[in-house]
């Protein structure tokens, strides 16, 4: 176990004090704050005309203001080039510049070393968003005088997490390339190609996917309707192959109580809807497959880190 | 040397990568306090070895057994009381040698203020008190390789493995490499297991040498009983510079007894013989009312050495 903390230790102190962490530090913070600034002035107006409204410090993080995206979507953006800059040389460079040879021939077993740089990348994404958090809270607390309620308190906590899990995912992804491949050039651009491909091309699969299980023939059994919401869902699902549409999803739901179905309601289902807003618990169960399932993605990337480093040869020749 | 505990010893020792052997039914036996030489060209399977021997590779058949223990059981233990040098070790480039030395004390489980007396004697030990401080990136090859051997003392180990350590560092450097793990092996009583592929380089200090080619063990011995092993007959070869033509001069000694011939290389008359007849060449020239310049008995040895196993 002291070779864990050991590496665990050192890597915080190093991560902590690198340029890198610096930067992403600093571009988070930059846009979130921007980000929730843009959207504080619009609740604002808002606020002045109408008098009242329900969960105005959840929009804080939701609302786009003017030019400037929503502070969900810059996250949903910059998450995953966090994780993939933390993580796409965690092993190979150490490969690389022989230190690891050195390091696995002290006494400590060889899975410290993976372990230990996991969980320090997981402290450092979780330390990074809480403040972020914590400094886009005061000012939203300054900017709209209005404080958090204890459920909004708690929807936000349940963000942070999902926050960390997704940016953790990435990471998870990143170091998984860094034990394939041995430059960190090479793994970088791999995780860059994987995470272009699920939230940009991603879209095109799904359509492509619907049109071919939803077919035409099909049409003519169903009613417009049922046609256009069986489309909806495959073309969901299909999305949801990607950690970039659970996240978003999740974060949606979680952060906007009325939001009370992921996929497409038929005027039909509309009746027996439960009353609007959600309540905290309610929401929780509309997002918990997601929250599972990008818990699951992320600990398969660490399994596959785990296995593939334990069995690597370490030599550095 | 022979009733010195056995300390670090290979039974059958195999290791295959897919096809290839790497390194084929190894038997090796290397006692308490030596300095054993494990040469061979490069890709004869030495790192391989080594990396065997610390439990960081398993083998595919045969036993290993360092300080007792097995490495496959317990590699954990053997890495307590083992060090080892990396072939082109490497450091994190933005902590100082100081700092990279107490990184590995504490993953030794050494406290920082146990370690902190140790790791200066090092540093002075290894000629790196004054650029201590400074981070590694600045080190050249040569201090980043002394840097190396102190990092595997950190540990006060019983045996320590160092992977090419003379590699690619100037001769001064080398030379100061090799004073350094002399003077760890003598004074300390380390048993110390070197690899190289630069016999004419280790062959000073070490004990005994093993020659491995192709993941076979050749032949090994001390330097001495090597070369007689080698040669088989005793046949030398003699430098002589003397004043005079050098046709004059290979005249006179081509006269000599025990000549078997003759070479010109420049100035230099290089004669083969059938023993070491220095003192006949140097006698006949005298005779001649010629002065003797140069007269060497060339170390052949190593060369044959070199001829007959790593080609």
């Amino acid at each position: 176990m002291s070779g864990l903390a050991t590496i665990l230790r050192k890597e915080l102190t190093d991560q902590f004090r690198s340029k890198r962490y610096i930067i992403l530090f600093l571009l988070i913070l930059l846009s979130s704050g921007l980000a929730s600034y843009g959207a504080a002035q619009s609740i604002r107006d808002e606020l002045s005309r109408a008098t009242a409204s329900t969960f105005v410090f959840l929009r804080l993080f939701t609302t786009s203001g003017g030019v400037l995206p929503s502070f969900l979507s810059f996250m949903g953006f910059l998450g995953p080039i966090v994780g993939i800059a933390l993580g796409f040389d965690a092993i190979n460079s150490e490969q690389s510049s022989g230190t690891i040879s050195r390091v696995l021939s002290q006494p400590i077993y060889r899975d410290s070393l993976i372990n230990g740089k996991f969980l320090a990348a997981i402290t450092i994404i979780g330390v990074m968003f809480l403040s972020i958090f914590l400094i886009v809270g005061g000012l939203g607390l300054r900017l709209l005088g209005v404080p958090p309620s204890s459920e909004e308190i708690v929807r936000i906590l349940v963000f942070l997490v999902l926050c960390v899990v997704y940016v953790g995912f990435w990471m998870g992804l990143a170091i998984l390339f860094s034990i394939f491949f041995k430059r960190p050039a090479t793994s970088a651009l791999g995780v860059l190609a994987i995470w272009l491909f699920l939230s940009v091309f991603m879209f095109i699969v799904a359509n492509l996917v619907t049109t071919y299980v939803v077919s035409d023939k099909l049409g003519q059994q169903l009613t417009q309707e049922e046609f256009a919401a069986r489309q909806q869902s495959v073309r969901d699902n299909v999305m949801r192959i990607s950690p970039s549409t659970l996240f978003e999803e999740a974060s949606v739901t979680v952060l906007t109580p009325t939001v009370r179905s992921l996929g497409p309601l038929l005027s039909t289902q509309t009746t027996r809807l439960v009353p609007n807003p959600l309540s905290l618990g309610q929401s929780m169960g509309l997002v918990w497959p997601h929250l599972t399932g990008l818990i699951a993605l992320t600990a398969l990337c660490f399994g596959g880190s785990y296995v593939s480093f334990m069995r690597r040869e370490i030599r550095s020749t | 040397m022979v009733d010195k505990p056995v300390v670090v010893e290979a039974i059958n020792l195999t290791k295959k990568y897919g096809e290839a052997t790497a390194v084929n039914l190894l038997n090796l036996q290397v006692r308490q306090g030596e300095v054993f030489g494990f040469l061979g060209p490069n890709g004869a399977g030495k790192t391989t070895t080594i990396l065997m021997f610390l439990g960081l590779t398993e083998p595919n058949s045969g036993s290993a057994r360092v300080c007792g223990h097995d490495p496959v059981k317990d590699g954990l233990k053997v890495r307590r009381t083992t060090g080892y040098l990396p072939e082109n070790v490497g450091f994190y480039e933005d902590m100082s040698g100081r700092e990279n030395l107490v990184y590995t004390a504490r993953l030794n489980g050494i406290s920082y203020n146990k370690a902190k007396g140790k790791i200066d004697d090092l540093l002075s030990m290894v000629g790196l008190s004054d650029r201590a401080n400074d981070k590694v990136e600045k080190y050249s090859k040569g201090m980043k390789q002394r840097l190396g051997i102190a990092d595997v003392l950190v540990k006060d180990p019983s045996v320590v493995f160092l992977d090419e350590p003379t590699i690619g560092i100037d001769p001064d450097g080398v030379h100061r490499v090799l004073t350094i793990i002399n003077q760890i092996s003598r004074e300390q009583n380390i048993t110390v297991f070197l690899s190289s592929h630069l016999l004419h380089q280790v062959q000073t200090i070490c004990d005994r040498i093993g020659i491995m080619v192709k993941g076979k063990l050749v032949t090994e011995g001390s330097m001495a009983s090597l070369g007689k092993d080698v040669s088989g007959f005793d046949r030398v070869k003699i430098e002589v510079q003397a004043t005079g033509t050098v046709e004059k001069l290979s005249d006179t000694v081509g006269r000599l007894e025990g000549v078997k011939g003759i070479e010109r290389s420049g100035d230099l008359l290089i004669i083969d013989a059938e023993r070491d007849i220095r003192i006949l060449i140097s006698n006949a020239i005298s005779k001649q009312g010629e002065s003797l310049l140069h007269l060497k008995l060339q170390e052949f040895v190593l060369e044959e050495i070199y001829m007959r196993y790593f080609h």
